[in-house]
């Protein structure tokens, strides 16, 4: 006896090969695994408003490069009659328009779209940032070097030196030294000059507070400072470390928020707007850009992606039949011939399915009694049938559209081959087995037809198979197991009862 | 709805559609020998090389064009039987017992014309009766004259034996007899009575008809109690020279007891239906697998029969009770 332990392992392994690839869409692409799921979107507008004086006008805008905790899902420039660019500049992105002259107000837009996603990380640094170096005027000088010392005294690492010195600037009452370094400047600035005199990197990032449909926000400025490994977010205001949620850092690493040539008096703007977008549609987007996006089927045409989405949905027909005729033990006339029929139930729906389908067999019957009697060799009775069953859909729909229903064009859905065949077996089977034997199997194969057709159309079922197409792999493994059992079928716990009268 | 747990189907040693497709059929049948015997020509050629009798082969019909000659070597034949060789259950199976004028009359006393014969062949050639649809030929078969120690039990048809040989050994034993319901013909799904024989004595056992337990035949009024099947030994002998001549592990063998010429071999199956459990009473599993359990298996068809014998008889305890053999397979 052959092992069969390769067996199980080949089928464990197809079990573990699709989940573990889904797993890692669902993580990696975010594909949801539901349909309908939700996800929120901020979608900012920052508007750029100048007033041109007829020279040629250069904008440049600096543009968020990989803020935290956000992925850009999608961007898009407003300009009329304005180039437009990305430029890539030493790790500052910014937007350039340009316009040969322009007069007068000028309004140019910038979008983006805004994914919230905790582990977003911007990529950290190649070289570790030097710290900038910073002059101070006696008596600042002296007054910076005590601040200094007693922050130093009660901290041990760039993080906590930070905290205690915004505490120290923000405490009640304020020390000589402190009041006249706060004196002429803001907080912001003067915490910048003097970690960065302390010899820890420090710069001004400037963010923008989410709030839904909020218009002519403005940037807050933010302190980070780099620990040696990457760079950490403060509230200048109260001293809280990590960054709020609801804050965009749209500038970090940047001399200027906004540089604009020829032109006066620029101020951007910024308003925002949360969307919810579906989690599918998102990674759709995303798939393009992103390694394992060559794994789904996103890539192709719309008209062959809606093939596939039918063409995925069959096995799960096929792993009905399978389920129905060695568990439950059903009988149907021909194998998967109610795969095909629940096939086009899904395009034709079901009520007008059953309809169409069972008056054409019907209708099928009742003329193949008429060709038994013509004594007609089988192939050609078979294509007689084919054009006698395309005659019928056609009655049937130009009928059906007569009175005004035209679901009775659906009937063209059904594989007329299909049709042909089942017509003929069951009419052999009527000739050889009885009536009883026709409903039994007719019935037994419109059964499976109709359970494979309502998992089908169960909206989650043509989610997971065509978003998760590995997914089939466990079903496949499913299959292989069945194949494997050997026990009872349901129906021969009933046709074998009279065996209790043995004892 | 009456039902039964498959603990006390398992106990009783049932075999159920699924493991004998993958533990018997799957395991002991060698693919390449089916055509042996879906196709009844072959199974004839090579049943004769082994000395077992079949019924004698009149005329094949292998083209449509051969069909007129048909109808002129008809003519001076009066019962015939015309069968698809590669046909399965019986399906296309004619049975013309005599004739009156130009009408033919089958078995179960409807009369044909030679028209409807032609189409009956017309339709085998196409393959409608065939396994998968395929090209077929028509075999014509001299009528078997059933001996009358069984005819009287069936309502028209001829009833016939069937025997699963497994390994050789002939493990489980059922006669079938037409009624009625079944159209003459020995189907058990479509009537026909199943009467379970004991291996060791060629003695019926139960009956049933639909898997209900019957006493009595319904058309004939009969007892099926005390039939008892003639020659026997020699049916089971030629059921277990099949094993020799197809190699095939698992198959149920279909004889007839003709009035003068004894057991004939009407065809072999390598999938024999379960319905023998239940004119048996008894499951196949145990008896399975005790011929899996034997050690040294017995080399010739006698000794196999002779050793089937010993053990399979209705009243050995160890097959009338399973519960205690609970071998694995």
């Amino acid at each position: 006896m052959k092992s069969r332990y390769p067996f199980y392992a080949a089928v464990l392994l197809l079990i573990f090969a699709g989940l573990g690839l889904s797993m890692l869409r669902h993580f990696e692409l975010g594909i949801p695994w539901l349909p309908g799921e939700q996800r929120p979107v901020w979608m900012i507008e920052a508007r750029v408003d100048f007033e041109a004086k007829g020279d040629p006008v250069l904008i440049s805008m600096n543009l968020p490069d990989e803020p935290p905790g956000f992925r850009v899902l999608s961007e898009q420039a407003a300009s009329p009659g304005y180039g437009f660019s990305i430029v890539q500049d030493e790790g500052d992105r910014r937007a350039e328009w340009s316009i040969r002259s322009a007069t007068g107000e000028q309004t140019l837009y910038y979008k983006a779209q805004f994914i919230p996603d905790p582990d977003a990380k911007p990529t950290p640094p190649q070289k570790p940032p030097v710290p900038e170096t910073v002059y101070w005027e006696e008596p600042q000088q002296t007054a910076a070097t005590e601040v200094l010392e007693l922050a130093a005294a009660k901290s041990s690492t760039p993080e906590s030196m930070t905290r205690e010195l915004i505490k120290l600037l923000d405490s009640a009452d304020p020390n000589q030294n402190t009041a006249l370094l706060m004196a002429g400047t803001n907080r912001v600035e003067l915490l910048e000059r003097l970690l960065n005199y302390a010899e820890i990197p420090a710069r001004i990032s400037e963010g923008i507070m989410l709030e839904d449909a909020r218009r002519r926000q403005s940037l807050r400025p933010f302190l980070e400072i780099y620990d040696g490994e990457q760079w950490l977010t403060f509230n200048p205001q109260n001293g809280q470390q990590g960054l709020p949620e609801n804050v965009l850092l749209w500038s970090r690493e940047t001399s200027s928020l906004l540089d604009a040539m020829g032109a006066d008096q620029s101020v951007v703007s910024f308003a925002m707007l949360r969307q919810t977008v579906p989690a599918l549609q998102l990674s759709r987007a995303e798939a393009m850009q992103n390694g394992l996006g060559f794994l789904s089927l996103y890539q192709l045409p719309i008209e062959e992606q809606s093939m596939f989405k039918m063409l995925l949905l069959l096995p799960l027909g096929a792993f009905v039949v399978a389920f129905m005729r060695i568990i439950v033990g059903i009988r149907t006339s021909g194998t998967f011939m109610p795969v095909l029929i629940a096939v086009a139930f899904l395009q034709t729906s079901l009520g007008p399915g059953l309809v169409t389908f069972i008056s054409v067999v019907a209708i099928g019957l009742l003329l193949r009694g008429y060709l038994s009697s013509l004594n007609l060799l089988l192939v050609s009775r078979i294509a007689t049938l084919i054009i006698l069953v395309i005659f019928m859909s056609t009655a049937i729909s130009i009928v059906g559209y007569q009175m005004g229903f035209n679901t009775g064009m659906t009937v063209t859905f059904f594989p007329m081959v299909i049709l042909a065949w089942t017509i003929e077996r069951m009419s052999i089977l009527w000739e050889e087995e009885g009536p009883h034997e026709v409903v039994v199997q007719g019935a037994g194969s419109l059964f499976v037809a109709i359970l494979a057709y309502l998992l089908m159309t169960v909206p989650i079922a043509s989610h997971l198979t065509f978003n998760f197409p590995e997914l089939h792999l466990v079903l496949l493994a499913v299959i292989l197991i069945m194949g494997q059992y050997t026990g009872y079928k349901l129906s021969e716990l009933r046709r074998f009862h009279p065996m209790k009268d043995y004892d | 709805m009456r039902w039964i747990t498959p603990r006390e189907l398992s106990s009783r040693g049932m075999l159920n559609m699924n493991r004998r497709n993958v533990d018997y059929i799957a395991r002991y049948n060698e693919r390449h020998a089916y055509p042996l015997v879906d196709n009844k020509l072959k199974t004839k050629l090579v049943a004769a090389e082994y000395d077992v009798a079949s019924p004698k082969l009149m005329q094949v019909v292998a083209q449509q064009h051969e069909i007129s000659h048909f109808r002129e070597r008809v003519e001076n034949m009066s019962g015939f039987a015309i069968k698809p060789a590669k046909g399965s259950g019986g399906k296309g199976i004619m049975v013309i017992t005599h004739r009156e004028d130009d009408l033919f009359i089958k078995a179960s006393g409807v009369a044909v014309t030679i028209g409807a014969l032609e189409r009956h062949l017309t339709n085998i050639l196409a393959g409608l009766y065939s396994l998968g649809g395929t090209p077929d030929v028509a075999i014509i078969e001299d009528l078997i004259q059933c001996s009358s120690s069984l005819t009287d039990y069936s309502f028209q048809g001829v009833p016939d034996i069937r025997i699963v040989v497994f390994k050789g050994y002939p493990v489980m034993a059922m006669l079938r007899l037409a009624t009625k319901a079944s159209d003459g013909k020995a189907n058990l799904h479509q009537g026909a009575i199943g009467v379970g024989i004991d291996i060791a004595t060629g003695e019926s056992l139960n009956a049933v008809q639909y898997n209900r337990p019957v006493t009595v035949h319904p058309d004939t009024n009969l007892s099926l109690k005390h039939i008892r099947v003639q020659d026997w030994h020699t049916m089971l002998l030629m059921a277990s020279r099949c094993y020799e001549a197809t190699g095939l592990g698992y198959m149920g063998a279909d004889l007839v007891l003709d009035e003068t010429k004894g057991p004939i071999l009407l065809e072999l199956n390598a999938r024999p239906g379960l319905a023998i459990q239940m004119a048996n009473g008894k499951g196949l599993l145990p008896r399975l697998r005790h011929v899996e359990g034997i050690k040294r298996p017995h080399l010739t068809p006698e000794a196999r029969v002779e050793y089937a014998m010993s053990r399979f008889n209705h009243t050995n305890s160890q097959f009338a009770d399973s519960r205690t053999t609970k071998a694995s397979a």
